[in-house]
């Protein structure tokens, strides 16, 4: 059934009777004389959400931001950035009598003193990881199904944003434990920032406040990320979503779904229940994993040693892209005008600059190819667009190869072979996977349309694509205009 | 109400319910001293109690009607970009004319731009020479272990590797220095110029790898092979620790070894080149 957007009380005169209401109507009846916010406040009530199973996982990574900043204020109760040298007297046997950082010291308090501390700790790593794992998805959802289109290429800049401030805040947050694994990681990090050209020692020096490790690195890590990059986060957030009620949600095609309608539930009550319902499950499943499953054992791996490192030392998973690709880039070392242009610079600072760099230009380089810069409301099905989702699948490929590069000594030892040849198939693989992969979703793509039946956009080149969509377009608005006349 | 509408809400009822219980079990849980497994569990049921009954409330007792809501394109009419546009060239034209404001203003803003810059330059110290020397410079060091004590050269059996650092800089982080004894079997190919730099089959290399500076761990005795166990560059410690593998393309530094009159093992000055991983300006002086 179809009703007008403007909600139960444009078409009913009478609400059905309810005890709360007097009570509700006196305080928004004292709220808008001082606001003025009652239509406002009523067209967002009534603001129409599309239902779709793939539009939750944006809302998934808010819940576990929103839970990540609840047990992140917690944790910062109890934590202390320093590098300060004490001696460990605590409850923890096995450390007792060692030397430590106040920062190690402290996390391991946290795990073991506090009272309710080693589950909110594990809760807000577990927190983390989904962030970012929802993210990804998130952002491929949008990518496959064409969502970032005019006139959604600044909110797709605004997300791939959030994306690169998640992660760095993921590096930043396991990194001010000063646990040996992330002292390698910390490492790691300032190696990649020394091999950038010309500035590189400068931002290692600055960044690090000297040499590594430095001893204020651990102090500046906490500012950044307690403070800075959860700000920025929340405010491009609020942007995220701000311009998202904006532009409306997108749609995928259906009956009565056109360019310039959205059809849907409306905010209240029903989808507000379901999103509030969401958080709590989110949060359910964070502290089912928090509780029950371990992760970061800090007090396995020890205090920080710069002459120490464990084998398997692996990042967390968001990180375990550029890990693997430091590992595949064969040994090259090249000079540029006499100078050395480092080894790890290429997968380690370029790869990812690359990375970012294509995904925020993505929108304006498949628009020029494509001739396509009309609006777009309605969602593409990644079949319907076989270069776009054979180009996706691809770069996707490309990635899990490197993070599977990650793992090359885990691989090696769990298969018996060895790591050499494991990373010589990789080397081989980070090209070949996402050539065969791209011509497989490639095929795949055309076949699925074919058998569809649908209105295939699917042309040879990127330019009938457009152009047949352009037509297709103007059929719906055509369509659209015999409805309402 | 449907009978299915009855049923959700009290389906949803008993969700709270238990929601409610755990609460009381989490309080009583920590009262008694806490236990994190129980504690994750205990909010999971909280959380998870008060999600599921909210979803079963939303999906089954309230309404599902479906709306279309009208939308308009995104950009404006041509009229209203003209007079918006209009309205910010009025505001601007009475500036535009007095063009040098306009340069007196933009240089204050641009100097000021420039002058926020320099306290960054208080983060931290110059980078340079630093990061091209170790504390092993200057005069002879004898090389100790990690609770300060010196090292002879009958401390290392065969395949023995010990890490080591300038007496003095057990906390240097550029400083760490593996000391290996190959065996007498194996053929030791010495650089130019380094003929002298062992003391019997014991060599010494810079522990950082030249890849991104993790510590180089991992010795292979049978081969010679030092393996980094972060990306698992590989290096040969019989040929100068050249690397065979992985991602590292630059040698382990070496130390100059020699003994001292109590027949110590003593360092004879800095390593070959710059430890750890590469800048640009490494090899300048």
């Amino acid at each position: 059934m179809t009703d007008t957007a403007k909600g139960p009380a444009g078409g009913r005169s009478k609400p059905p009777p309810n005890h709360g209401a007097p009570m509700m109507r006196r305080t928004a009846r004292w709220l808008d004389r001082r606001l003025g916010a009652a239509d406002f406040a009523r067209t967002a009530l009534n603001k129409v959400f599309p239902d779709h199973w793939s539009f939750m996982i944006g809302e998934l990574a808010l819940y576990c931001f929103i839970v990540l900043v609840v047990t992140g204020t917690y944790l910062a109760f109890f934590f202390q950035a320093s590098t300060r040298q004490v001696v460990y007297h605590g409850v923890y046997k096995p450390l007792q009598g060692v030397h430590m950082s106040a920062a190690y010291k402290s996390a391991i308090d946290i795990s073991f003193k506090v009272r309710a501390g080693l589950v909110m700790r594990q809760i807000h790593h577990w927190a983390a990881l989904l962030f970012l794992a929802s993210i990804v998805v998130h952002l491929a959802r949008v990518f496959f199904t064409g969502a970032f289109r005019r006139p959604r290429e600044i909110n797709w800049m605004v997300g791939v944003t959030l994306l690169i401030l998640a992660i760095f805040n993921g590096f930043a947050g396991y990194s001010l434990l000063d646990d040996q694994l992330s002292g390698t990681g910390l490492r790691i990090g300032y190696g990649i920032a020394l091999s950038v050209p010309v500035i590189g020692t400068w931002i290692a020096s600055l960044f690090f406040g000297g040499e590594f490790p430095g001893a204020d690195i651990i102090g500046r890590l906490y500012v950044i990320h307690i403070l800075i990059i959860p700000v920025l986060i929340g405010l491009l957030v609020a942007t995220h979503l701000a311009i998202l009620v904006r532009h409306k949600h997108t749609q995928f095609r259906g009956p009565g779904r056109k360019e310039n309608n959205v059809v849907g539930e409306r905010l209240w009550p029903t989808y507000a229940a379901k999103a509030l319902g969401l958080l709590f499950l989110t949060a359910s499943l964070l502290c089912l994993l928090g509780g029950l499953f371990q992760i970061n054992p800090i007090w396995v791996f020890g205090p920080f040693n710069p002459a120490q490192v464990s084998a398997a030392s692996q990042p967390d998973w968001y990180m375990g892209w550029l890990d693997g690709a430091l590992r595949i880039m064969p040994g090259w070392e090249t000079r540029l005008f006499g100078f050395e242009l480092p080894n790890p610079f290429f997968p380690g600072a370029l790869l990812g600059g690359a990375t970012f760099a294509l995904l925020y230009a993505w929108p304006f380089l498949e628009a020029r190819v494509t001739r396509d810069h009309d609006e777009h409301h309605l969602l593409d099905r990644p079949r319907q667009r076989p270069v776009r989702t054979a180009l996706g699948v691809a770069t996707l490929s490309f990635y899990s190869v490197c993070f599977l590069g990650a793992a090359s000594d885990v691989v090696a030892s769990t298969f018996h072979v060895s790591v050499n040849r494991v990373l010589i198939t990789l080397r081989l693989g980070v090209f070949l996977v996402p050539i065969i992969a791209a011509w497989a979703t490639y095929r795949l793509c055309r076949e699925l349309s074919d058998r569809d039946g649908l209105p295939v956009q699917s042309g040879v080149t990127f330019g009938q694509i457009g152009h047949r969509l352009r037509r297709s377009e103007a059929d719906d608005e055509a369509g659209a205009e015999a409805d309402t006349g | 109400m449907s009978n299915e509408q009855a049923r959700a809400e009290s389906r949803a009822t008993v969700f709270f319910a238990i929601s409610a219980v755990a609460s009381i079990g989490l309080a009583i849980t920590y009262w008694q001293g806490g236990q994190p497994q129980l504690e994750g569990v205990l909010l999971a049921v909280i959380t998870g109690g008060i999600g599921f009954a909210i979803v079963s409330w939303a999906k089954h007792a309230m309404p599902h009607d479906l709306v279309t809501e009208e939308r308009d394109t995104v950009a404006s009419t041509d009229d209203e970009v003209e007079a918006f546009s209009a309205d910010l060239e009025r505001g601007v034209e009475g500036i535009g004319r007095r063009r040098a404001l306009l340069v007196a203003a933009g240089s204050a803003i641009t100097a000021f731009g420039a002058a926020l810059l320099f306290p960054i330059r208080s983060l931290g110290p110059r980078p340079g020479a630093g990061l091209k020397s170790t504390p092993y410079a200057g005069r002879h060091k004898r090389v100790v272990t990690a609770d300060g004590k010196p090292v002879t050269p009958s401390d290392l059996a065969t395949d023995g590797v010990v890490t080591v650092w300038p007496e003095g800089h057990t906390d240097a982080a550029d400083s760490p220095t593996l000391l290996i004894r190959t065996r007498k079997s194996q053929k030791f190919k010495a650089r130019k110029g380094r003929e002298d730099w062992r003391v019997g089959d014991i060599v010494a290399y810079s522990k950082l790898c030249t890849h991104v500076g993790c510590p180089v761990g991992l010795y292979q005795a049978q081969k010679g092979l030092l393996l980094c166990p972060c990306h698992q560059s590989t290096f040969n410690v019989l040929d100068g620790a050249r690397p065979v593998f992985g991602p590292a393309a630059r040698s382990l530094p070496q130390l100059p070894l020699g003994l001292n009159d109590d027949g110590e093992i003593i360092a004879r000055g800095d390593f070959s080149g710059p430890v750890g991983p590469g800048f640009w300006d490494r090899d300048r002086h």
